[in-house]
């Protein structure tokens, strides 16, 4: 693989506080690529979406997007840009209806028509926030409401999606919908995405190629075909 | 039913004692050293009968036994309630702003300082809402931007002699100007600590206040300020302008009402715009509102400007009436009555907070005859709305539920 990599981080240092969380970790992002990164809890995966956004500053190392390096760049602009992240925990707004939730993910669009067409793209694709557009956000269920997370950030038009736990807390019926629909974006719109995991199957079967994170440093990097065969990755996070 | 009464007869009987135990040092013991004990008596079994009668009536309409009289009016407030809401909003809006506007003729001199005191802090109490209602900071310092807008026009009116119309968007600039200043270090901070620094910076310019005799003569105040100003066509010589002090009350309270008209327009407006939207994301959640494309800074910044603005013209005009100013009329205690207004009256909604200024300004005065008791009463008013309403006398339908509570 000669091309660029549309995302790519170089040994990233972070961590909060003297807690290092992140310790020199790299990974690339090809375009159109589904990149599953999977790990323990407090391995640093999610610290290492938010440092890619820059809401967790990184001391050391270099985030590249793009052919441009957005360390400095603050976390607000990245989505103009295209890069564009569903955090961990769904985080939309309760108390804004499901449409304004929805509005609030094109803010830095100004093309209202382009705004309506993709509001309507988005109840396309998940009808259920459709029937509840003028419900809010806080009153959806948990399935909903993650639903709503990425149908939020699909209205970034971004061409890069940070996907952090999508199945966190959900019922296996709704994480199977869930993965349907990221496999849909990343194949119709073309979108790349990074997902990280926990539950290492799923995540590891939507994919291309997988990380592995351990305690803060990239330990194992593969095609997510192998990884599923690993059987060291089979005895340490898929149960057997 | 016995049996319901068997269920709350001990928490009743001990919430009275307590009151007893908190009643008798207030009512009981004497500058002088001597004890008394009959008044305190008297008092507690008034409050000990009533409490009695309600907890009775409570449970026998929660037992189903006052259904023959409850039944009919819910039904009557039903109907008020539709027929209320077949009506469209602007009829209510004109409505209440007819009765505005005749509301001076038919009061008198006090009825009329009252209204403009809660025309004043309308004003205020929707500035406040910009900050605390929309983007969700708790701003605990605010009355000194009110302090900001009343020392600019005091001093502009006083060293200048400009006049109160050419000050006044001095005074809403300077009182923006203000907000940036406190706002530009502070909101990095999030939640409880927002709350600290503002207290702290809002002490910070009352005690400039106080303290910077050569400019603002320390707490002997700025004395001398202009009325209002007006010129008015006179046809008497052909066309000609006079100029016009505004000398009565009455008319003072039509400029009020005109400002209180504009607050509410303009917070209205931005509410429903893009950067109401912004506000209302960062405080529902600033990361996520972050990581979808809003400044932050810049849009907190932004709600604090606008809050102290509105607050930078509120405390112009309350110079013009006063004609007097000093640091002591922006204490904490104000500050946190406007807070209060807004809680009370339901954070977000505009209408709510108008009926919450209207409350809490005329309470006190409603309940003036009972002296002592007033400010018990005014205490004990707040403590059973936040049990009874906690989201407020008229919340905004936007604000009403959050995730966790359950809609009715």
């Amino acid at each position: 693989m000669n091309e660029q990599p549309i995302l790519e981080l170089k040994n990233v240092h972070a961590g909060y506080g003297s807690i290092k969380a992140l310790k020199g970790v790299s990974l690339k992002v090809m375009a159109g690529e589904v990149v599953a990164i999977i790990g323990a809890n407090g391995a640093g995966k999610s610290t290492t979406l938010m440092t890619i956004c820059n809401v967790v500053k990184a001391e050391k190392g270099e985030v590249w997007y793009n052919g441009e390096m957005i360390n400095k760049i603050s976390p607000e602009k990245l989505p103009v840009m295209g890069l564009c992240q569903v955090p961990e925990g769904r985080r939309i707004f309760p108390r804004l209806s499901v449409e304004e939730n929805l509005i609030l993910g094109a803010f830095h669009r100004n093309d209202q028509a382009g705004i309506n067409k993709d509001i309507q793209h988005a109840y396309d694709l998940f009808p259920i926030l459709g029937e509840r557009r003028k419900q809010h956000g806080g009153t959806l269920s948990g399935g909903e409401q993650q639903m709503l997370a990425i149908a939020r950030a699909l209205m970034t038009q971004p061409k890069v999606l940070l996907l952090d736990e999508p199945s966190l807390g959900l019922a296996p019926i709704i994480i199977q919908q869930i993965f349907d629909i990221i496999e849909t974006i990343n194949k119709e719109d073309g979108t790349t995405i990074l997902l990280v995991e926990q539950n290492a199957n799923l995540a590891l079967q939507a994919a291309t190629r997988g990380y592995v994170v351990e305690t803060g440093e990239i330990t194992l990097e593969d095609k997510a075909s192998a990884l599923l065969e690993n059987p060291k990755i089979r005895e340490a996070y898929l149960g057997e | 039913m016995i049996h319901a009464f068997k269920k709350v007869w001990k928490p009743y009987v001990l919430g009275m004692l307590w009151l007893l135990g908190l009643l008798w040092p207030m009512l009981g013991v004497h500058g002088d050293g001597t004890l008394s004990f009959d008044t305190t008596f008297t008092v507690w079994g008034y409050i000990a009968a009533g409490s009695l009668v309600c907890l009775a009536v409570y449970i026998l309409n929660a037992g189903g036994s006052l259904k023959f009289i409850t039944n009919p009016l819910v039904k009557a407030a039903e109907n008020v309630k539709t027929s209320a809401t077949a009506l469209p909003t602007w009829i209510w809006i004109v409505l209440l702003l007819i009765v505005a506007c005749i509301y001076p003729q038919m009061a008198g001199r006090y009825g009329t300082d009252v209204a403009i005191n809660v025309l004043l802090y309308i004003c205020l109490g929707l500035g406040l809402n910009v900050v605390v209602g929309l983007a969700g900071m708790l701003d605990l310092g605010y009355i000194a931007f009110y302090g900001v807008g009343a020392y600019t026009y005091a001093l502009l009116n006083t060293v200048y002699g400009l006049g109160f119309w050419v000050a006044l968007p001095f005074a809403g600039v300077f009182a923006c100007i203000a907000g940036c200043i406190v706002g530009y270090p502070t909101l990095r901070m999030r939640g409880d600590y927002l709350a600290i620094v503002t207290l702290g910076f809002g002490e910070i310019i009352r005690i400039i206040l106080n303290n910077w005799m050569d400019l603002t003569n320390g707490p002997n105040g700025i004395l001398g300020i202009d009325r209002i100003g007006i010129w008015l066509p006179v046809f008497e010589n052909g066309f000609t302008f006079e100029h016009f002090w505004v000398k009565k009350l009455q008319m003072f309270y039509y400029f009020a009402l005109a400002l209180a008209v504009f607050t509410a327009l303009a917070v209205n407006r931005l509410n429903f715009s893009r950067v109401g939207r912004a506000w209302e994301s960062i405080r529902e959640d600033e990361t996520a509102a972050e990581l979808m494309g809003v400044n932050t800074f810049i849009y907190k910044l932004l709600a604090y400007a606008t809050g102290a603005f509105f607050a930078g013209l509120a405390g112009a005009f309350f110079a013009a009436r006063m004609k007097f100013v000093s640091p002591e009329s922006f204490t904490f205690l104000e500050s946190a009555m406007v807070l209060c207004m807004v809680v009370l009256g339901g954070m977000g909604s505009i209408p709510g907070i108008i009926l919450g200024v209207a409350a809490l300004i005329a309470l006190p005065e409603v309940f003036r005859e009972f002296e002592a008791y007033r400010m018990l009463i005014f205490g004990a008013t707040m403590l059973v709305m936040m049990l009874f309403r906690p989201a407020g006398l008229l919340p905004a339908k936007r604000m009403g539920t959050r995730g966790e509570e359950k809609e009715g």
